[in-house]
């Protein structure tokens, strides 16, 4: 009898479940079309970005100093910490009360650094968890794809780490936002520093990972060290993930070449540069010069799995937190404070971003699509670490200065890792759009 | 000349990694009849112990230097090992000879790491099905990766070799090439070093009654059992053996491959190739298909041969895995009926 | 070639269809009713139901699966690129290019057994995934993966100067007259394919693929496979030639996952390589497990409980626990955090190696036979007490 009973109340129990759920399932989709102009319109008192990072796979580090990023920049926006570069930021309107009033939420997912979950992921955040905006990332191929995704779903995406010229090149879209520089730009700016340390007569040996980014890399720097005046001896393209470079770099001994260009990035460039070093090459004496060895994209934290190989060896970044500038010492303390450890350039890029969301979206006065990419495009900004910068429209790249830096020879401490050896103006490192191809298409603010 | 000579170096040096990490897990396939899909995380695990023996020697005495400021305001942290601090110049000795000295510290954590995971888990799945070995140690494989991850993070650690094997060896002197053949220190230091333990291994299994019953077991288990000998507790044995081999290939490889949590993936496939195109059940097939392997993805990445069959480097292990298989049906030195049903 | 169902068959077809058709109801308190992952379960479940065609019936391990999904995904794009966005041609021609994979790569691996077969398959998908991801970077796209992009100008078009993988024609499509703006959505004539309609797609061919995979166990052929699974030999002394039963029913399971990669590409029109990698090839071998292999159910429960944690699981912040753990007072509630932060969000594939540990060590045969043991013990107690009342004692 008890057995019965209980058996009743389950079952009416489910029942109900189930209709409230068909009844709370059905109007919705009614609701959002008829009330929203723009997909995910915030609705109530707060706002929710969608934090896309790396948090397993190779750039876990990465991805997590880039939450932490986007942490700090989310309290600060809501009017939190001591600001950070909200007090540099100029022309801003932010006011330190949300974005428009609304008090920013934020959800967070695992992109792998894989295409495919890095689009289920940013959906969830569209789908399921009302997200207006995208960002982060720290590949150009997860950037590139989720970059797609948000222009078809209809929400604004702003590009974390991604280094190909792909991404506000061949396939940029109208919906999508990068501050992170380039390889073209990487090259341009290495080109005069390579010149006065190394010369004129020089040839360059390159080993490029064999995928897009490695490859436009690699013609970057062909280009800019052939304009030089160097030779190039020869170009080898290399596995993903190859682990052990050393039949790669033995060819490289005899091949008569005095530099060798690292086109790899995360461990491929922490494993392929220990090795050079280990083989000796930086010993080396070729055509009577000193053998170098040139890593086109530096960052710290990459910088530190390499450990002592990385002592002297020149490259370019976006950020560093040893700039001097005010708004850089001012997001240094806020993240430094917050964290106990000076913030990476990843994370660098990703606070900027959020904050320019941010101020777009006060200046246009909405979270819709179209307006917050209007004011977007051709955005002059400054104080924000780089000088200042422009949201080039044609292209939607952020046009800035461009550090050279150099593995430090006598770190002060675990994080001292590289020192600016140059600031490239960023007159050096404009090109005409064009070149890349591809096409912003229109901008999509549909309901989704 | 100079680059054959060097490629055939750089083989033999990888296929020496190949087969101490092969040799492990056929020990495992060919007596324990267990897939261990942990086995590459073994592997991870002993380079982590080197990691950790550096980090632990390596201690650092702290002194907040009150005059000096970090950008975000606090004061500097200066930072002194302890064992300099103590020992003055044996002290920077000692933190110079970290990675050789950490084989020490490896085979004793990783002879308790492998009896007590043959004890605890591997024992009661000695007579399940593979799937259910497979995923019982592919699980076991992402806890352990998570848990490094979790306290080393997800960078590589770079770990250095003594000074005195960091630089390079002039072997086109000694073999009468001219100076122009030159070959690290260390990854000469990591082929013999491979070398000796596989020597090691054999000899082990070769001339001692332990080895003896193990062949024997490899070859019939039953029979074996059926004899009265307990070879129940041999397999723990087997076992530890396996994890310190893998242990020690990892702790040895780290000046090479800065190690992070997951280098042990990495590895899983190959090595599972390598045991198989070497043939179930045979370590000397395993040896030889490692550095068969090793060597002949050296050469293919030579440019010479890149542009005759472009991206032959990206496959030449699987495209050699699978001729080898088609042509002996039981890879090098494979046996009859094992893991093949 | 298909055998009769019994009566629990068709019952079981329906409880699963209307499970399926419900389930952005059912799944709605669990957090998982939306679209892009209610349409990742149904189609992951159609690839893990063909995997155990193979696997659950013959015990034949593939291990490189994942290339007919990536060959399926890549298929389906290049007829979005060249020809309609109708879906209909896509699956239909993805299906046909992942069987004659099948049949290539089965042929050769079907020659060798056990764990060399696996190996064999091991091979063959990770050179697709290495190549794809290099040097057909022509044909794949490759680290960027192959997307349906605006079409060619018409002024260019004439000339052929434009690079495939960037511009699209979409011959159909134009010949009928489609007005394209930015880039187009796949649709199935008219009924655009994302969202909600793309779910519905996904679950009907999952139904329709559970029915056949329903229908192939109960048959004849299903039966000689099952036999090859317990005794190969014997019944090769009985005369019987296997190969041609392996093989049919390798590339059956190849159609299934080249039909699950067309629909990963109809919800969402993007192929990567990276989707033919041996991880991806293991996934679904976990899945099988996980759920039970050679169970009709298992396989798609073990797809769902593997996506569930890869998108719920990964998406839990310290934030999200913060709120849960409110009703504690801060100490209790710092900790609680600080402990389950370990198991979530970054750490999520602890919670995933875990559950493959706990799950494996004490249910062996995976959840299906676990879940079998706890009906038929609660069904052994309600007789067992229906027969102690019935008895006059």
């Amino acid at each position: 009898m008890s057995g019965s009973k209980r058996k009743f109340t389950r079952r009416s129990a489910l029942k109900t479940g189930a209709a409230a759920g068909a009844a709370l399932a059905a109007p919705m989709i009614f609701i959002r079309s008829a009330q929203a102009a723009y997909c995910n319109a915030p609705k109530g008192s707060t706002v929710t970005l969608g934090f896309n990072v790396p948090q397993t796979g190779a750039y876990a580090d990465e991805g997590a100093d880039e939450l932490r990023a986007y942490k700090l920049a989310v309290k600060h926006l809501n009017g939190g910490g001591d600001g950070g570069m909200l007090n540099t930021f100029k022309p801003s309107v932010l006011k330190g009360n949300g974005i428009l009033g609304k008090k920013v939420a934020f959800v967070t997912g695992d992109t792998q650094t894989k295409s495919d979950a890095a689009r289920a992921s940013a959906k969830r955040m569209i789908e399921k968890d009302g997200a207006v905006m995208i960002t982060g990332g720290s590949s150009s191929g997860v950037a590139i794809a989720t970059q797609g995704l948000c222009q078809e779903a209809g929400v604004i995406f702003m590009a974390g780490l991604t280094h190909s010229n792909d991404t506000t090149g061949k396939d940029k879209r109208r919906n999508g936002f990068r501050h992170f520089f380039n390889a073209y730009m990487s090259g341009a700016a290495l080109g005069p520093v390579l010149e006065k340390e190394y010369g004129k007569q020089r040839r360059a040996y390159h080993l490029t990972a064999d995928y897009t980014w490695g490859w436009t890399q690699e013609e970057s720097m062909k280009n800019t060290t052939e304009a030089l005046g160097w030779k190039t001896s020869k170009t080898v393209k290399t596995p993903v993930g190859a682990g052990d470079f050393s039949q790669y770099i033995t060819p490289v001994l005899n091949s008569g070449a005095d530099v060798l260009i690292l086109n790899h990035y995360g461990k491929d460039m922490i494993n392929s540069l220990t090795q050079a070093v280990q083989f000796g090459l930086r010993d080396k004496q070729v055509n009577g010069k000193n053998f170098e060895i040139v890593v086109p994209l530096f960052s710290r934290l990459m910088a530190q799995g390499a450990g002592e190989a990385i002592k002297g060896i020149l490259g370019s970044t976006n950020w560093n937190w040893s700039l001097q500038d005010e708004a850089s010492k001012a997001f240094v303390k806020s993240f430094g404070a917050e964290y106990g450890a000076p913030p990476s350039m990843a994370a660098h890029t990703c606070y900027v971003q959020a904050l320019l969301y941010a101020n777009a979206c006060e200046m246009a006065g909405t979270f819709s699509p179209a307006q917050v990419v209007k004011s977007l495009e051709g955005f002059k900004f400054d104080g924000m670490g780089n000088g200042p910068t422009e949201y080039r429209a044609s292209d939607h790249q952020c046009f800035k200065d461009v550090l050279v830096v150099r593995g430090n020879q006598n770190p002060t401490s675990q994080f001292d890792l590289l020192e600016v050896v140059e600031v490239t103006p960023r007159s050096q490192v404009e090109y005409d759009p064009s070149i890349f191809g591809g096409n912003l298409g229109p901008v999509n603010a549909k309901s989704c | 000349m100079d680059a054959i000579v060097l490629q055939i170096l750089n083989g033999l040096d990888k296929g020496g990694a190949y087969a101490l990490i092969a040799l492990g897990l056929t020990l495992t396939f060919g007596t324990l009849g267990v897939v261990n899909f942990a086995h590459g995380a073994l592997f991870m695990l002993g380079a982590f112990c080197a990691v950790s023996f550096n980090k632990l020697i390596s201690l650092e005495q702290v002194i907040l230097d009150a005059t000096q400021k970090t950008a975000w305001g606090t004061a500097l942290e200066v930072r002194t090992p302890y064992v300099e601090v103590w020992l003055g110049d044996v002290g920077t000795a000692l933190l110079n000879y970290s990675v050789p000295l950490s084989i020490l510290f490896t085979i004793p954590v990783m002879l308790i790491f492998g009896v007590i995971m043959e004890r605890g888990l591997i024992k009661h799945f000695y007579n399940r099905p593979h799937a259910d070995q497979i995923l019982v140690t592919f699980g076991l494989a992402i806890v352990l990766q998570e848990i490094i991850k979790h306290y080393f993070g997800a960078n590589p650690i770079p770990q250095v070799a003594p000074d005195i094997v960091a630089g390079s060896a002039n072997i086109g002197l000694w073999i009468g090439l001219g100076d122009s053949v030159v070959y690290p220190w260390w990854r000469l230091v990591y082929f013999a070093f491979s070398a000796i333990v596989i020597f090691g291994v054999f000899a082990f299994l070769q001339f001692t009654t332990f080895g003896m019953v193990v062949r024997a077991g490899m070859r019939d288990r039953e029979m074996v059992s059926l004899l009265g000998i307990n070879i129940e507790r041999r397999f723990t044995i087997i076992f530890g053996l396996a994890a310190i081999v893998a242990g020690m290939a990892g702790a040895m490889y780290t000046p090479i491959l800065p190690p992070d949590y997951h280098m042990g993936m990495d590895f899983l496939v190959l090595s599972f190739v390598v045991v198989v195109v070497g043939g179930m059940g045979s370590l000397g097939g395993a040896v030889a298909a490692g550095f068969l392997l090793g060597v002949l993805q050296s050469f293919a990445s030579m440019n010479e041969i890149k542009s005759i069959i472009p991206g032959i480097d990206q496959i030449i292990i699987y495209l050699v895995a699978v001729v080898i298989l088609l042509t002996l049906p039981r890879g090098l030195m494979g046996r009859k009926g094992v893991m093949e049903d | 070639m298909f055998g009769t169902s019994s009566r629990a068959d068709w019952l079981l077809l329906i409880a699963f269809s209307a499970f399926v058709l419900a389930a952005p109801v059912i799944l709605k308190p669990f957090g998982a009713a939306y679209p892009d992952l209610l349409q990742k379960f149904a189609i992951y479940g159609i690839f893990a139901i063909g995997f155990n065609i193979l696997f659950g019936l013959t015990g034949y391990l593939s291990f490189g699966h994942a290339a007919f999904l990536g060959v399926g995904s890549y298929a389906s794009v290049w007829m979005f690129k060249l020809f309609t966005m109708n879906v209909i041609p896509a699956v239909l021609f993805s299906i046909v290019i992942a069987g004659l994979f099948a049949l290539m790569i089965g042929f050769v691996s079907l020659r060798r057994s056990g764990i060399y077969f696996s190996i064999l398959t091991l091979a063959f998908a990770q050179m697709s995934y290495n190549l794809a991801y290099s040097v057909l970077t022509p044909i794949t796209n490759g680290e960027t993966g192959l997307q349906v992009r605006q079409l060619v100008p018409a002024d260019r078009a004439a000339d052929y100067v434009f690079v495939l993988r960037d511009e699209d024609l979409r011959w159909v499509d134009q010949a009928l007259g489609v007005v394209e703006e930015g880039i187009p959505i796949t649709n199935l004539f008219g009924m655009k394919m994302s969202g909600y309609p793309g779910f519905y797609f996904c679950a009907v061919l999952l139904i329709i693929c559970f029915f056949i995979a329903m229908r192939i166990s109960r048959s004849n052929f299903g039966m000689v496979l099952k036999a090859i699974k317990s005794n190969q030999n014997r019944l090769s002394y009985t005369g019987v030639n296997t190969r041609p039963y392996l093989l049919t029913a390798f590339v059956i399971s190849g159609m299934y996952a080249g039909l699950a990669g067309a629909l990963l590409a109809v919800t969402d029109p993007l192929a990567g390589a990276e989707r033919m990698q041996w991880t991806a090839s293991g996934e679904v071998v976990l899945m099988t497990i996980l759920g039970g292999a050679g169970t009709l159910l298992g396989p798609v429960l073990g797809a769902g409980i593997i996506k569930y944690f890869e998108n719920i699981f990964s998406s839990i912040n310290d934030t999200v626990l913060e709120n849960v753990f409110s009703f504690l007072p801060t100490t209790l509630q710092d900790m609680s955090v600080a402990v389950t932060g370990m198991f979530v969000g970054e750490g999520w594939h602890l919670t995933l190696g875990l559950m493959f540990m706990i799950i494996v060590i004490f249910l062996p045969g995976g959840l299906m036979q676990g879940l079998t043991h706890l009906l038929g013990s609660f069904k052994r107690k309600f007789s067992n007490t229906a027969a102690s009342t019935d008895s006059p004692g």
